[in-house]
């Protein structure tokens, strides 16, 4: 029988650093970066900082998440965003459970520029087989992670499903949007997911994590990431989620003016 | 970008229609036709009685002068609002008949009757459309409708507007066959325009023939402006206080309505702005004045959805405010019409306004519907296959005209072509019977003549109500047969009269 271990509890500070080599006149940002309560991660606390900006206004977009619009000045010649708390997390074996909304289920069969199915993602989809439906997105993202070696630096962020199904590299989020683009193809519901990871060998992350969930008639939502050839476990926390990248993001820029822009994210995920 | 161009026109209006209009145009009987001032048979209809009399005691080349002096005064009026130098008025012109179109108050009753049913469907659908989606949780309406559409705009999913309110400002396009019978060709739920040449040509009659209008009680239109601003501060955000600051966001000079947009925002004396003037500064869209920024309540804009918030939509307009979703979802103004009311008056859900409007009011719809084959199902596919060369075939999301069929004047080759079409891809394509559109006089060198029109009521939406002007904006197509009412097409439009009974 199954034994739950006792839940983890973990420390996280993400630190996203922009530097404007000629200052800026007006600039917004949309941040992403408050993870939620639900049934197997408990947020203790949570903060976000920002200096350099001014937060005009905090809402829930239609995926649940919390949003918050950051705006710079004129002269701003650099913004520093620090979000950090503790998160306590079960294990699940990936299961998120039942949809809540408010977005329909049915909005998740939705392609969008980055995740749509073309030729090679439906080339994927061929080799994959199973007897139930949890079988087939396992063999799917093996089967991704076989067709897109883990690179960091490989790929571009715009980069779609496509893109990177046609270079062969890429990173998380790369490999969230071939899961996704399949498993939408396949007529399964899915999302990305913007979180973090805590690897075991260390407390610097390199950076934050993606992965894909899809949604099984009789479990829910179940976390698939193909970048660890696993689903989320413990060391996983979920922050944000979307159809893509671009909705779960957890920045969204926009700046007026300014020259160059230059960008350092800092993450720590430690056990407490 | 959006309907930038110098062409002159009312945004997208009958375009759909108005193909199946121009093949119409020869083939429709005019003397079988309903006239709204003769009837059926030559027999004067009782809201035209004292229009006729006068009619008959002036002399035409006196009208022929008034007729010109009509076509000079709108021209001025262009030129007044520094929107249009002299050569330009002469473009932008739309041509005016000096003889109204007369509806009976029992006639209108009736018909606002149907237009506030309709309105009323329509916001309880969008409501329920971007929240719990009964209609389609009912089996009212196919979830590939919603889910497959791209008018459906998910970042209004679960916001509440202020209000409660989705289309503040609706144009409802009618057509007349009948003493009775009004048909809805289409619901304007997004940004309709032309209310300014309702204005116009009302203000131009009173002008030119005062005596008319003591002869003939007519309904009041020129207080539109005021219950426009009216309604709108009505729908402001709670905590705006008791003046709420409205304004107006145009595309700019380039667009085809920003007379429009200009002379709304003069007559309600509110601001005209365009999106550089606008920016997210503490929370709210604020305007840059001379005394720094000032927060606005309710935008009415006139900007299309896409174009409205490059942080959230479209990356590359500069025609919008950047954050002003994220204001409008947490609540900070209110944007009129709603993002995402699109939805409401896409082509592919109107053919199910009949259940729409019995599921949210659950009446019977009082105006009709143009009976609409779905050819998606497999019986209306059959029956339009049968019927092709006498009905209307459209793409479900096409517009403009493209891609349609117009059975009566197609050829045998075109109907073959498109029965292929339509057996390979049938959810793509809906079909419509073609209708015996009303006529009423036009003034001619030659006297009275009829001519086919259209009629687009303006209806505002508030907390407070549903207020709809008596009248509207009628469209009329001058050429002799013609069912195309397009300014850019040859259409031109009349003063619309509803009298008080």
């Amino acid at each position: 029988m199954d034994h739950d271990p006792m839940p983890m509890r973990l420390f996280i500070r993400h630190t996203t650093r922009y530097t404007f080599d000629t200052p800026a006149s007006h600039g917004l940002q949309q941040l992403r970066k408050t993870p939620k309560s639900t049934h197997h991660q408990q947020v203790l606390h949570w903060r976000t900082d920002v200096q350099g900006g001014r937060r005009e206004v905090a809402f829930e977009d239609h995926h649940n998440n919390v949003v918050e619009l950051i705006s710079f000045e004129r002269e701003a010649e650099g913004i520093v965003i620090v979000s950090e708390g503790e998160v306590e997390v079960g294990d699940n074996h990936g299961i998120v459970g039942r949809h809540i909304g408010p977005a329909p289920l049915w909005l998740y069969r939705r392609a969008t520029d980055r995740t749509r199915a073309g030729a090679g993602c439906r080339a994927l989809i061929r080799e994959v087989a199973g007897e139930t439906e949890l079988d087939r997105l396992h063999a799917l993202r093996e089967v991704i992670a076989r067709a897109i070696t883990f690179e960091i630096g490989a790929s571009l962020s715009d980069w779609s499903a496509e893109d990177a199904l046609a270079a062969g590299r890429g990173v998380c989020q790369d490999h969230t949007h071939v899961f996704l683009a399949c498993a939408r193809e396949m007529g399964f519901p899915a999302r990305y997911v913007s979180g973090y990871l805590m690897l075991d060998d260390r407390v610097e992350q390199d950076a934050a994590h993606a992965w894909a969930e899809a949604h099984v008639d009789g479990l829910g939502w179940v976390g698939f990431d193909v970048s660890n050839g696993i689903s989320p476990d413990m060391r996983y926390v979920r922050v944000a989620t979307g159809l893509d990248y671009g909705e779960a993001a957890p920045v969204t820029g926009l700046t007026i003016g300014g020259g160059g822009e230059r960008l350092s994210v800092q993450i720590e995920v430690a056990q407490q | 970008m959006a309907r930038r161009g110098t062409k002159r026109d009312f945004g997208m209006d009958l375009s759909t229609w108005s193909g199946s209009n121009r093949a119409m145009s020869g083939t429709v009987n005019e003397t079988g036709n309903f006239d709204e001032m003769w009837g059926r048979d030559g027999a004067l209809r009782a809201p035209y009685e004292r229009f006729q009399s006068w009619f008959d005691g002036e002399d035409p080349k006196n009208l022929r002068a008034k007729q010109r002096e009509a076509e000079e005064l709108f021209r001025l009026t262009g030129i007044t609002f520094n929107v249009y130098g002299r050569a330009e008025a002469e473009e932008r012109l739309i041509p005016f008949d000096i003889i109204p179109r007369i509806i009976s108050g029992r006639e209108w009753q009736r018909l606002s009757r149907g237009i506030e049913q309709r309105v009323r469907a329509i916001n309880a659908f969008l409501h329920d459309i971007y929240h719990r989606q009964e209609i389609i949780r009912a089996g009212r309406i196919p979830q590939e409708m919603i889910a497959r559409n791209d008018a459906f705009l998910p970042q209004m999913i679960g916001v509440a507007p202020p209000g409660g309110i989705y289309t503040h400002i609706v144009g409802i396009d009618l057509v007349r066959t009948n003493d009775d019978d009004f048909f809805v060709l289409e619901d304007n739920a997004r940004t309709p325009s032309g209310v300014s040449y309702m204005l116009e040509n009302r203000e131009t009659m009173l002008q030119m023939f005062p005596e008319l209008f003591s002869r003939n009680r007519v309904q009041p239109v020129q207080n539109y402006p005021r219950m426009l601003r009216q309604s709108l501060a009505a729908c402001a955000p709670s905590g705006s206080g008791g003046r709420p600051c409205v304004a107006v966001l145009t595309p700019g000079i380039y667009n085809s309505a920003y007379f429009e947009h200009a002379f709304l925002a003069d007559q309600m004396g509110v601001e005209l702005v365009e999106g550089h003037d606008l920016r997210v500064v503490d929370g709210r869209v604020a305007m840059r004045t001379t005394r720094g920024y000032k927060p606005i309540d309710v935008l009415y804009r006139r900007v299309d959805d896409d174009f409205l918030d490059a942080l959230n939509f479209n990356p590359d307009s500069a025609l919008g405010v950047p954050g002003i979703m994220d204001v409008y979802r947490a609540g900070g103004i209110t944007i009129a019409n709603a993002p995402g009311t699109g939805i409401a008056d896409d082509k592919a859900i109107y053919s199910y306004m009949p259940e729409i409007v019995e599921f949210y009011t659950g009446e019977r719809p009082i105006l009709k519907n143009v009976p609409t084959w779905r050819c998606s199902e497999p019986e209306a596919l059959t029956y339009v296959l049968d019927h092709l060369d006498e009905l209307v075939v459209k793409e479900v999301h096409g517009s403009g005209g493209y891609g349609m069929l117009i059975g009566p004047a197609a050829s045998k080759k075109e109907l073959a072509a498109f029965r292929r079409k339509l057996r390979a891809r049938p959810g793509h394509y809906i079909a419509q019977p073609t209708l015996s559109l009303s006529t009423v006089p036009i003034f001619t060198n030659k006297g009275l003549a009829p001519r086919h029109v259209d009629l687009r009521p303006f209806v505002l939406v508030s907390p407070e109500g549903i207020n709809i002007t008596p009248g509207g904006l009628t469209r009329v197509a001058l050429k002799k047969g013609s069912l195309v009412v397009n300014s850019s097409q040859g259409g031109g439009t009349k003063d619309t009269w509803v009298l008080e009974d």
